[in-house]
């Protein structure tokens, strides 16, 4: 029954953490229930880490299951899938499950309960003959993102970078933060294909070893795995209880734990040989390999006091939240928040009428006194209790301090990007303060300066090509003239040497047609200036006119009426002759 | 005699050295105006009564103008460039705007009449469009800065706040106890 390899494998620690009480029995005693497909799915065009995607289908258009409706934009990115055929009944802005509450782009789609899928091209076993690039580009395609809650793309976390190789792959059934079960259903139920998912990932990065940490407090998972794994013959993997301490399920804190390598600040567990994938992801990756299923759905946990039969639900991405509660049994009286992911890392919702996405592992319905309500910030002591419960060895107080003061600098040098949001301090400190809120709002705060400062630096590298070009310009006009007065002198002098060499020959000289010439350059060089004296008296003029519809026309004369009114208005010095002037221009330029 | 006659070799060999690195390490250009001008927002809107960011920095450097003439850089701005020069920061000046939320040009796509006046206008040449032909604002590119709004004949540029999206919306700040406990004990003066 055991695996050679799991017979006793050396673990790390991380520093700080915390024990919390994980409350997961609540949801995870009943087996995983299927969602059936809700009448209308919303599908928000952006569910993963990176740029947002343009839709790829018309309203009033028929989609069928697993047809692609969103492109991806960009590299870091994933595109979306319709998880049902129907028809696009929408695609505009809507609410979604989000901590700004802004609404986003959906498209939006109306089943029409046939379930006809696109023509899919599984490839069963036959995904071992193919080169790890179009592998990739098979999730890619399939919409595969981490399904762990970052949702970064999958495609691009499994390509190390050059040079890099990848020693150790980590599987992540961790599962740390109290409530959510959905990681260890899907482990308990379908081990086999998890490992399925393994083993597509191992053949495309060909570690030298596998570790799938699960914490301890899940025999049923561990067991569940290591008897599909003496089944599915896989080499050098091995599944390791880790000690339940929350956040081991932390890419770095797992990768520490399993391995007692330390990914550097700033950096990609890639840099120290490791690459960590989430169960549920290489459960999708299975998916999309052996039956070309791409990402459609995903398991979420239902759970909380707050409603009558807690359980996990395997959902079409795009139901709405309120189908789930529902087909739970609906809320229990007295239910206070409505929480999107676990208690220490989600967020509370200000509906349920929002879609389930790529990254919603978890709903959680709570009773007033089953989460406390934030309670007053008091004034930190300095107690230190933040930067024991640390697992990233932040100073959160120092942090605290800087993002207080906006010194967004300062909170930069001390690893601000470090922290992952854990929640520990916040949950250890005794004058409620809320520190990952301050985190956040300096992380968004920095990255906004940073975008600020991008467009400024383009911004004034366009203004200076754009004045030298226009000196460019200048100096090139005075040039010409330069180069033309010059000709024009030459040939003057010619002329003159040959009226001289003429009268000495005793001929008349032919000068009236010169004079002649001289008056029009005159008499045009005189009427530009008044034309132009007009059209400084007028402030601007429109230009272009010609061709102009008779609305156009009105529109101009409108305008150009406001604006003479608004300089009257305004008591620039105008005399009667340049208001003449300016109607008449007006009256010119309306009629060319 | 000689330690008259060694101190003035020193002298000597210092002010070579000297002589030698100022010509060596000479700075091109007055570095505070760079500084001036990575705080100043780049909007080139010429609200400071300067022909853009730059000119205005080099003002400030030269002691021309005062640091409080940027509407589009606000108060912040204001003590960013005080904090930078060491002066005390000072209220924006009205007389040169005031600040307003960010926003961008967009040109009514079916009135204009294809002038090419904004074209000419734009400090950033954000303005795409030829004569004739329909003009568009490359809404990446602009700054903002209202300057094409003016010479439009036919009033078709309107300027749009900048709408927040998920990607550049910012957490807000928790509203804080207000009170922070001194890690020293105030002490009366004695």
């Amino acid at each position: 029954m055991t695996n050679p390899g799991d017979a006793q494998q050396a673990l790390w620690q991380f520093p700080g953490g915390l024990h919390l009480a994980d409350e997961k029995q609540l949801s995870s005693e009943r087996p995983i229930a299927r969602l059936a497909t809700p009448a209308r799915l919303v599908l928000p065009l952006r569910q993963h880490i990176g740029a947002a995607n343009q839709p790829l289908v018309a309203v009033g258009e028929r989609v069928l299951k697993g047809q692609q409706i969103a492109s991806a934009e960009g590299y870091v990115s994933a595109p979306v899938h319709a998880p049902t055929s129907g028809t696009v009944a929408a695609i505009e802005e809507m609410p979604v499950a989000h901590p700004s509450q802004l609404p986003a782009l959906c498209i939006v789609i109306d089943s029409d309960g046939a379930e006809e899928w696109i023509e899919r091209h599984p490839l069963g076993e036959g995904y071992r003959d193919l080169a790890p690039l179009q592998l990739r580009n098979r999730l890619r395609e399939r919409g595969i993102v981490g399904l762990g809650g970052a949702t970064f793309p999958t495609a691009v976390k499994l390509q190390p970078g050059p040079g890099r190789r990848i020693d150790t792959l980590v599987i992540n059934g961790a599962e740390c933060e109290p409530y959510i079960s959905c990681d260890q259903l899907l482990m308990r139920e379908r081990a086999a294909q998890v490992l399925a998912g393994i083993a597509v990932i191992q053949h495309m990065i060909s570690p030298a070893q596998t570790l799938i940490g699960v914490e301890d407090d899940k025999p049923d998972a561990i067991d569940a795995l290591q008897r599909a794994l003496a089944e599915a013959g896989l080499t050098e993997t091995r599944v390791v209880a880790v000690p339940t301490r929350y956040p081991t399920g932390g890419e770095k804190q797992l990768i520490r734990v399993l391995t007692g390598q330390i990914v550097p600040s700033g950096g990609l567990p890639a840099e120290v040989g490791v690459l960590c994938q989430n169960v549920g992801t290489c459960a999708a990756i299975a998916d999309a390999v052996y039956h070309d299923r791409p990402l459609i759905s995903r398991i979420v946990t239902v759970t909380g006091r707050g409603v009558a039969t807690p359980q996990n639900l395997e959902v079409p991405l795009g139901a709405p939240m309120a189908a789930l509660i529902e087909h739970c049994g609906g809320y229990v009286d007295g239910v206070a928040r409505l929480i999107m992911g676990g208690p220490m890392m989600g967020f509370a919702l200000p509906s349920d009428q929002l879609p389930v996405t790529k990254g919603c592992n978890c709903l959680l319905a709570s009773l007033a006194e089953e989460l406390a309500p934030p309670r007053a910030e008091q004034p930190c002591i300095r107690c230190g209790a933040c930067a024991d419960a640390c697992p990233a060895e932040l100073l959160p107080q120092q942090l605290y301090w800087y993002a207080r003061a906006g010194n967004l600098e300062q909170a930069r040098e001390h690893h601000l990007f470090d922290c992952i949001d854990c929640g520990c301090c916040a949950y250890v400190c005794p004058s409620h303060i809320p520190l990952v809120q301050y985190y956040r709002h300096a992380k968004t705060a920095v990255a906004a300066a940073e975008r600020e400062h991008e467009k400024s630096a383009v911004a004034r590298q366009r203004h200076e090509f754009r004045q030298q070009r226009i000196e460019r310009a200048e100096r090139e006009k005075v040039e010409r003239l330069a180069k033309k007065k010059a000709a024009l002198e030459a040939s003057k002098r010619a002329a003159k040497e040959r009226a001289a060499a003429a009268a000495a020959a005793g001929e008349a000289p032919a000068e009236p047609a010169g004079d002649a010439r001289q008056d029009a350059i005159q008499a045009a060089i005189e009427r530009a200036r008044k034309k132009k004296a007009a059209a400084a008296a007028a402030g601007v003029a429109a230009k272009n006119v010609d061709d102009l519809s008779e609305a156009q026309r009105a529109r101009i004369a409108a305008v150009e009426a406001r604006r003479a009114r608004q300089r009257e208005a305004s008591g620039e010095a105008k005399d009667d002759a340049s208001k003449g002037d300016d109607n008449g221009d007006t009256r010119r330029s309306a009629g060319s | 005699m000689l330690a008259v006659l060694v101190l003035t070799l020193i002298a000597v060999a210092f002010g070579l050295l000297l002589g030698f690195a100022a010509q060596r390490f000479r700075v091109e250009g007055d570095p505070i105006v760079d500084r001036i001008d990575a705080i100043l927002p780049q909007t080139q809107c010429g609200q400071c009564s300067y022909p853009g960011c730059r000119p205005y920095a080099e003002a400030i450097a030269s002691g021309e103008a005062e640091i409080n003439q940027c509407p589009p850089g606000g108060q912040e701005g204001v003590e960013a460039l005080a904090d930078l020069l060491g002066r005390e920061p000072l209220p924006l000046n009205e007389e040169h705007g005031e600040e307003k939320p960010k926003a961008v040009a967009v040109i009514r796509e079916d009135i204009c009449i294809g002038c090419t006046l904004c074209i000419q206008a734009c400090p950033v040449d954000a303005i795409l469009g030829a004569a004739k032909l329909m003009h568009t604002v490359i809404e990446a590119e602009c700054t903002g800065c209202e300057l094409c709004v003016e010479p439009c004949p036919v009033d078709c540029i309107d300027m749009l706040p900048v709408r927040e999206t998920q990607e550049t919306w910012t957490w807000p700040k928790p509203a804080g106890s207000g009170r922070v406990i001194p890690i020293i004990p105030a002490r009366s003066s004695q």
